[in-house]
């Protein structure tokens, strides 16, 4: 394949939930790229479908009730979502590993985190059961964990959240995947361990040279960490850009919202009120008719309320899914 | 001067770890050791600090929730650390409480107008129709419409459940409220509406608050003044302004390093502390902070650091602030 070409490419993507009460469109109609080595980032307010979005990928939807109606998810070219189960299987924790919010709940409890470590280095990479184990104290040692020939015998309940949290790093990453996505890695960690987890990721994100796509609900996060940003609102894309573009020019109201509305360090002397964004995010069982942010927005005209605004480029790679794009309120 | 709302002396309080049937206690948890501050009125003191360093237990011990283990509790000049329960009554009163979890704090089977209503059944003695309009005025302060009293909290959206919390504990006028982490289960363009909510509170019935967060940024938004708390100790406190624009103690500077900045041309190499915060239950001996602390030296490793005055109303506890300059 061409060396231009992006290492995963989603097309379209619309994934619904069908329960008791309804159909939800958690993501209804998505499509962005993620290229090799980069950080993208994916941001949005609870239940506008990050999370959904990266297990559709995954193909780990909620049996039964989680579909992908429609859309393709390409890496390097093929289309995930053709593959039998155990295609899809090789895929995951191979050319895409993934860490999630809370590290208790992926790990063992009952097996020993060398164990662990170990069984998936040698489920990827079928090395021997005594290459597994030392790989798996260079992974340890690596994520910095002090003393890891000694920690490689501790269970999960003796690593504190943090420590967790770089196991799961350390696992991800053993198997060099082309792509790690990671969704909200550090939101349930203090905020001196998440700046920790967050230096850390990159670093080994450098040295592997994996892209990363880090899926987060705070924009601060991702103005220190990602190259590019995706807002997501409602199940859709709204805004897409490189992270100083969009930080310096942000075209949607819902990420020109957002921006005023997050608490700066050092901004309080002069702005005694934050901005609130009006109004409380929509219903997505309900079904949107025209743009789904209308009923929140300053701008919101009759024809925002009747017709739902394309994704289009308006600045060079620089795009936005608003008829009024970049206007003042 | 005028006189504190709250003021807290020696506040201490160790959980005890028990084990076997007799229910000894094998080993104590310091939650909070020897704490002090006041409040004054129309103030709002931010307690800040990671998991685990105690905020929320000071915030229980403040209502009484949790019975301390030693130090003094003093509402308006009143000690009210040994009151008992029908002596606390016209204390508990002053001072109510706003909880992190909107989701959890609100009886689901009560409606709205039951619940903002129910303080005002139990201290004051009114009738129905006027209880009611009480009630409505309330929620027409939080922003909710009168409407609102015959649902359910199910009904509402976490932000809105928030409000009807705020609501509760307006009821009875109080003139402290301890709100932990009331915005932190906020999706952050709902954040924004509560903290307003807050401080337009504050500002027309001069409420005091205790203010529980772990986020510097919102406590820079609405605290007055902010004590930082590293394992159960306060370890920096003072007016807002100056301990974020000069942190005095190394694990304050090491917190605001640490908090991510909406600005990507802010990145820059921070100043990031290695190691977890280590466990209350073995609090390390010396400076609690000594495990962690970039500028440690031999002093920090055996004596406790006190908190001493470093500048008029600002306390700081951290041996190198002895060293001459
Ligand atoms: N298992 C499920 N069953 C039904 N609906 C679901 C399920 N999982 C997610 N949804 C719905 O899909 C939508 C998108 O959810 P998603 O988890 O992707 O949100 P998110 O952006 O990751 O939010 P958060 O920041 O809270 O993690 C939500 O409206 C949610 O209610
Ligand atoms: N009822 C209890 N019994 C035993 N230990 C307790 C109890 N309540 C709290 N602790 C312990 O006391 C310490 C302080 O807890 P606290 O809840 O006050 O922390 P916090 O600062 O509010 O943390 P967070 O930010 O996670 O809410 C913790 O180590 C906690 O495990
Ligand atoms: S399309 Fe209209 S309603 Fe939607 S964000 Fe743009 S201006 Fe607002
Ligand atoms: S007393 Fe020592 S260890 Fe503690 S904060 Fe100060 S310099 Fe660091
Ligand atoms: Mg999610
Ligand atoms: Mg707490």
């Amino acid at each position: 394949m061409d060396a231009a070409a992006p290492l995963l490419s989603v097309e379209d993507l619309r994934t619904h939930f069908f329960t008791v009460d309804g159909v939800t469109r958690a993501v209804d109609g998505v499509s962005f790229t993620v290229n090799a080595g980069e950080t993208l980032g994916i941001v949005g307010e609870s239940g506008c479908g990050k999370s959904v979005t990266a297990l559709s990928i995954l193909r780990l939807l909620p049996q039964r009730i989680g579909r992908i109606v429609g859309g393709r998810v390409l890496l390097e070219g093929e289309d995930l979502l053709g593959l039998d189960i155990g295609a899809m299987r090789d895929i995951r924790g191979n050319r895409i590993a993934m860490i999630f919010q809370e590290p208790m709940t992926s790990l063992n409890p009952v097996l020993t985190i060398g164990e662990q470590i170990a069984e998936a280095v040698r489920i990827h990479q079928g090395a021997s059961a005594a290459d597994a184990l030392a790989r798996a104290e260079e992974m340890l040692a690596l994520v910095r964990i002090s003393d890891a020939r000694r920690r490689l015998g501790d269970y999960p309940h003796q690593f504190s959240g943090g420590m967790r949290q770089r196991v799961m790093i350390a696992m991800a990453l053993s198997c060099n995947p082309k792509l790690l996505i990671a969704d909200e890695p550090t939101t349930a960690l203090d905020v001196t361990v998440q700046a920790q987890i967050l230096k850390l990721m990159l670093e080994l994100k450098e040295r592997t040279g994996a892209a990363v796509m880090l899926i987060t609900h705070a924009l601060p996060v991702v103005a220190e960490t990602c190259q590019r940003v995706i807002v997501m609102y409602a199940g859709r894309i709204v805004e897409m850009a490189e992270v100083t573009e969009l930080f310096d020019r942000p075209l949607h109201p819902y990420t020109r919202g957002l921006m005023s509305s997050i608490p700066r360090l050092g901004a309080a002397a002069r702005q005694k009120r934050l901005t609130e964004i009006p109004g409380l995010v929509p219903d997505l069982r309900k079904p949107v008719i025209g743009c789904a942010f209308a009923p929140r927005c300053p701008l919101a005209d009759d024809h925002c309320r009747a017709e739902a605004p394309p994704l289009t480029e308006h600045l060079t790679a620089h795009q936005a899914a608003c008829w009024k794009a970049g206007e003042a309120a | 001067m005028t006189a504190p709302v709250l003021s807290v002396e020696g506040l201490t309080k160790h959980f005890p770890v028990e084990r076997g049937i007799l229910r000894r206690a094998v080993a104590w948890v310091r939650a909070v050791d020897g704490v002090d501050f006041d409040i004054a009125p129309g103030e709002t003191l931010c307690l800040v600090g990671e998991s685990g360093c105690g905020k929320s237990t000071v915030a229980r011990l403040v209502l009484r929730l949790t019975e301390p283990t030693s130090g003094a509790i003093r509402l308006g000049g009143t000690d009210i650390t040994t009151l008992s329960e029908s002596e606390m009554a016209p204390y508990r009163r002053k001072v109510q409480m706003v909880f992190q979890d909107p989701y959890a704090s609100l009886n689901p089977r009560l409606r709205v107008g039951q619940i903002v209503g129910e303080p005002l059944e139990n201290f004051e003695n009114l009738g129905t129709a006027e209880r009611n309009e009480r009630v409505g005025a309330i929620l027409a302060k939080v922003g909710l419409r009168p409407e609102a009293a015959g649902r359910y909290p199910f009904e509402f959206s976490g932000g809105q459940r928030q409000r009807i919390g705020i609501a509760r504990a307006l009821a009875l006028r109080p003139e402290l409220i301890v709100a932990d982490e009331p915005v932190s289960a906020l999706d952050v363009s709902v954040q924004a509406q509560v903290l307003n909510l807050l401080m337009d509170l504050q500002e027309e019935f001069g409420l005091a608050f205790l203010f529980v967060s772990h986020d510097l940024a919102v406590v820079e938004h609405i605290g007055h003044r902010i004590a930082v708390m590293y394992l159960g100790h306060i370890v920096e406190i003072g007016p807002k302004d100056d301990v974020l624009a000069e942190p005095a103690h190394p694990y304050t500077k090491a917190l605001i390093a640490a908090a991510p900045v909406p600005d990507p041309r802010a990145r820059r190499e921070k100043l990031v502390i290695e190691g977890d915060v280590p466990s209350p239950l073995n609090p390390p001996p010396g400076c609690r902070f000594h495990t962690r602390c970039p500028f440690v030296f031999g002093r920090c490793r055996e004596e406790v650091p006190l908190l001493k005055e470093i500048a008029p109303g600002r306390r700081a506890a951290c041996h190198l602030l002895d060293q001459p300059a």
